[in-house]
């Protein structure tokens, strides 16, 4: 049996009794065995695998109705709660929370019969870009082990590119799920803010973060977000989004649809590698008989600074409750402390891309600079919505490279800024709250580089049609051979 | 010039759950922490969900008030680390940038001779509550309860306009007022309203009191700081801004804070809850449901015959107020009001006494009662309201057992009366001429008939003694 199969294949095989769900189950649990020790795709992972899968096997038995899943073995980011589970989101500080509810996207994902692998290795607190800052050790990526998956959700990745799960959630507030998709050659799509319900996701920056799937092909993504897209009672940011069937009528002709691409992205800090890729791509799109033209978007040159300076003051206060009070896994008797004193100590705890950007969350809205930073970091905010919907009143979508480098080796991007560059193209669609989505383009050295597509929000089907358009004409080998 | 500013907290008691998630807005009735859930309690994950009724509750009060209402509202979160507050922000409202945050600003309240500008009007969340319990000579606990945590609070914010306490009485009892009439919120609950003062005098700093409990305390705080105030102008010396608390038992202020220790909140808009736009039609859904006229408590009382002063002792304290309604039916409205502002003053002169004491209105009821049938004896009132207060029972019961209560009826007393005067048929004769005898007379038949009100004897010997004259 072919572990490296996709939802699709998986479901129809299911189906037709070309294996169980309990046999399938226990190919990916021997690809975790296997794979596991040299990638870290996983914080934790789930004790009754088979023990789900067996009872699945037996609904199918028994001729029971059964969720569209059908026993997907899919995994989960960190910072999304399973009831019962430990959700630790990559930090020390939550090492003993146990999620007292599900999560929205996981409570609809149990309607369908998913089974949870694990829960998957993350930047602590979603903060990075390539998983070094999770707190239980740094995941690697499966087409070379010395370069870095991306992150935040680089377990996430991992785990599907390596097929030790066949699709996973992950959560992107500045492109924490296009980044590790692009660098581990998967596909992964961040939806538009409000399409998906947030109930149960750790917050780290609230305005712009959203769940969205990790797949190998865009129909796998379509598919997911069938299920975990729509408007929820326990989140009041959800939008209705008329229930709408992503998964239908994907393969349309691309003739005459126009895209644009922005100079801005393409700048003189990217990498010539995968700049020449992106040039492809847009031949690629003009076989197919669209429309492409450059052209210039300057606000987006501020995007960068506006994200880290609103995502760094909503995380100074979504992160302030982690104090030990109510929950948390320190043993430290606050006899004797004041207050103040005692979460400072606790507070310790944090990683150091946390505590950077706890401190520079504290200062941001502090009184005598808020007008200097934030207020004005969020006029660039709004200022990036309204030219952005202009550009795409003129253009169906907008393609870029979903990183302006290549995939690195752990260790090599020491100082944060070159850290944070990373984060240039994809930052843009959380900032307008429209959706995008990295798809795998090409290989150089055998290091995968993605393609970006971003369009107007709520028009998630039109960005998954352009997609599956390119995944069709690349047609590449998605199965790395992990040594 | 005095200036003083109020900022009433105000629990919106009246709607059924807490401001973002369902748990019970009737916080009270719960043992500690079990009125929680994990939105309250601040879980990892969880998201605040809007409560349309505060919207609403606290959008009728603005309407009340005279506030303007702004198209478009929403939240901000007010950051600071306390043990009470489980995610270390207060979802508050916050005029930041170019967005307006609050339910109403801009209102007036017309009260005696003065109009009171309201400043703003806005929503928040309580954060639970911290109880210091002393486990030993040296060293106390600190739990924390987060049953209130959550709590729907409506923040209304005047500006400094008032100048005494007569004023800031006044208005209070308006509002409250408003608040029972509107069924906004009950603010009798303990704890349910609790009011913040800004003071200052002439163009010196201000002071900011806190941690006043009841309205009686808020005028004895007012009117220390004053004083206080006063003494550091007229020694020439510099009054510093700064933040004081009222001490309950020593009915001083202390320090709390400095204006350089003040914390700085680094507001942010709350963006899991979206901005709220407040319809039209809304509003004048909500205009309908206010009566025309509310009237001040005060004025209207004093139509009952009440006293200035009277009024203003039961007016000032929201128990003695409490009780006043609860017994008043128009016509005992001035027994009831003396009963409590000169007796019942005296023996339930703390929140600790009064939360104690066993006497309802039931007790006043009857008492008024028996005074305007002259059945009891003016005077022996405090004795009567004294064993009420502890043990609760019905004024009958304890005018029994302290044998108070009159052994006769006038029928019986008139016998006696008429006995009396066949008796001392010569003394009778002289009574014009002597004062003594009516005395005397009065002395004996208060021998024979007991505990009975002279006045009443009195005025049924002139009548007896009228007739046997003219016979």
């Amino acid at each position: 049996m072919n572990s490296k199969i996709t939802i699709s294949q998986y479901v129809e095989s299911v189906k037709n009794g070309d294996f169980t769900v309990e046999e399938f189950s226990l190919q990916i649990l021997e690809n975790i065995n296997k794979f596991e020790k040299k990638l870290h795709s996983y914080i934790s992972i789930n004790d009754d695998i088979i023990k789900q899968a067996k009872m699945i096997d037996l609904k199918i038995k028994s001729q029971e109705k059964l969720g569209q899943c059908m026993g997907v073995p899919i995994s989960i980011k960190d910072n999304i709660c399973i009831h019962g589970i430990k959700t630790t989101c990559g930090s020390k500080l939550l090492k003993n929370f146990i999620a007292p509810y599900d999560a929205t996207v996981i409570s609809k994902l149990k309607k369908e019969d998913a089974i949870f692998v694990g829960k998957t290795n993350m930047d602590e607190f979603a903060m990075g870009s390539t998983t070094e800052f999770s707190a239980y050790g740094l995941s690697r990526n499966p087409w070379n082990v010395d370069y870095v998956p991306g992150g935040s959700s680089g377990g996430s990745a991992v785990s599907v590119s390596s097929s030790e799960s066949l699709c996973s959630l992950g959560s992107d507030t500045g492109g924490s799920i296009r980044n590790p998709a692009s660098f581990c050659s998967v596909v992964g799509l961040k939806p538009t803010y409000g399409l998906i319900s947030r109930f149960g996701l750790i917050s780290y920056a609230n305005s712009m973060e959203q769940i969205g799937p990790m797949t190998k092909t865009v129909k796998d993504a379509a598919f997911l977000l069938n299920i975990i897209a729509g408007i929820d009672s326990k989140d009041n940011t959800t939008v209705y989004n008329n229930n709408e069937n992503y998964l239908s009528n994907l393969d349309i002709d691309l003739k005459n649809k126009k895209i644009g691409i922005i100079s801005e992205m393409m700048g003189k800090d990217a990498d010539k590698k995968v700049l020449n890729a992106t040039y492809e791509a847009i031949s690629k799109f003009e076989e197919l008989g669209a429309k492409c033209d450059f052209i210039s978007f300057n606000t987006v040159n501020y995007a960068l600074a506006a994200y880290y300076i609103i995502t760094s003051a909503e995380a100074g206060s979504n992160l302030a409750r982690f104090d030990n009070v109510i929950y948390g896994g320190f043993k430290l008797d606050a006899n004797g402390y004041d207050f103040n004193t005692y979460i400072s100590k606790i507070r310790k705890n944090f990683g150091k891309e946390v505590i950077r950007r706890m401190i520079i969350g504290g200062f941001i809205p502090s009184s005598g600079y808020v007008g200097r930073y934030f207020i004005k970091a969020l006029k660039i905010k709004s200022k990036l919505i309204m030219e952005l919907n202009k550009i795409l009143n003129n253009f169906d979508v907008v393609l870029s490279p979903t990183v302006p480098v290549m995939p690195f080796k752990f260790g090599e991007k020491q100082d944060s800024l070159s850290m944070y560059l990373i984060d240039l193209n994809t930052v843009l669609s959380n900032l307008t709250g429209t959706p995008a989505i990295s798809i795998p383009f090409k290989f150089d050295n055998g290091l995968p580089i993605g393609m970006q597509l971003m369009t107007k929000a709520m028009q998630e089907k039109l960005l998954l049609q352009f997609a599956y358009a390119l995944e069709k004409i690349t047609n590449i080998n998605n199965i790395p051979s992990i040594n | 010039m005095i200036k003083i500013g109020l900022e009433i907290h105000c629990q919106l008691t009246t709607i059924k759950s807490k401001l973002f998630c369902s748990c019970d807005s009737n916080h009270r009735k719960y043992k500690p922490n079990l009125n929680t859930c994990p939105i309250c309690l601040g879980i990892p994950g969880t998201l605040p969900l809007i409560n349309k009724n505060a919207i609403k509750k606290s959008l009728l009060l603005a309407l009340a008030l005279n506030c303007k209402i702004p198209e478009k509202t929403l939240f901000c979160r007010k950051n600071y680390f306390y043990p009470d507050l489980p995610k270390n922000f207060q979802i508050t409202q916050f005029n930041m940038e170019d967005k307006h945050s609050s339910i109403g600003y801009e209102g007036h309240v017309a009260i005696e001779n003065k109009i009171i500008n309201i400043n703003r009007i806005q929503l928040e969340e309580d954060p639970g509550r911290i109880n210091y319990v002393k486990i030993s000579d040296k060293s106390k606990l600190t739990l924390i309860d987060y049953n209130r945590s959550g709590v729907s609070l409506v923040e209304i914010v005047t500006q400094p306009d008032f100048s005494n306490n007569v004023e800031i009485k006044e208005f209070l009892s308006y509002l409250s007022n408003l608040l029972i009439q509107l069924d906004i919120s009950d603010p009798t609950l303990p704890g349910a309203m609790r009011t913040d003062v800004n003071i200052s005098i002439d163009d010196h700093n201000k002071i900011e009191l806190k941690n006043i409990n009841s309205i009686h305390d808020l005028e004895k705080a007012v009117d220390f700081e004053i004083v206080r105030q006063s003494n550091f102008i007229t020694r020439n010396l510099q009054i510093q801004q700064e933040t004081r608390h009222w001490d309950e038992k020593r009915k001083i202020t202390t320090l709390a804070r400095r204006k350089e220790d003040e914390q700085d909140y680094r507001y942010i808009i709350e963006q899991d809850i979206p901005s709220i736009t407040i319809s039209p039609y809304l509003i004048s859904k909500l205009k309908n449901k206010i009566p025309e006229n509310i009237k001040s408590k005060k004025s209207h009382y004093m139509k009952f015959g009440i006293s200035n002063q009277v009024l203003d002792t039961i007016l000032s304290d929201l128990y003695y107020t409490r009780l006043f309604e609860s017994a008043f039916d128009g016509q005992n409205a001035k027994n009831i009001a003396n009963i409590i502002a000169t007796d019942l003053i005296r023996y339930l002169n703390t929140d600790e006494k009064k939360s104690k004491s066993k006497l309802t209105a039931t007790h006043l009821i009857r008492l008024s009662e028996l005074i305007d049938t002259n059945k009891i004896k003016r005077d022996l009132i405090k004795n009567i309201l004294r064993q009420a207060i502890v043990t609760g029972n019905s004024i009958d019961v304890i005018l029994n057992e302290l044998k108070l209560h009159k052994t006769l009826d006038e029928d019986k007393l008139s016998i006696i009366i008429d006995n009396v005067i066949e008796s001392e048929h010569d003394l009778i004769k002289k009574i014009n001429i002597n004062p003594n005898v009516i005395n005397y007379l009065i002395g004996k038949i208060m021998k024979k008939a007991g505990n009975v009100q002279p006045k009443t004897i009195i005025n049924l010997l002139n009548t007896k003694i009228k007739l046997n004259v003219k016979k």
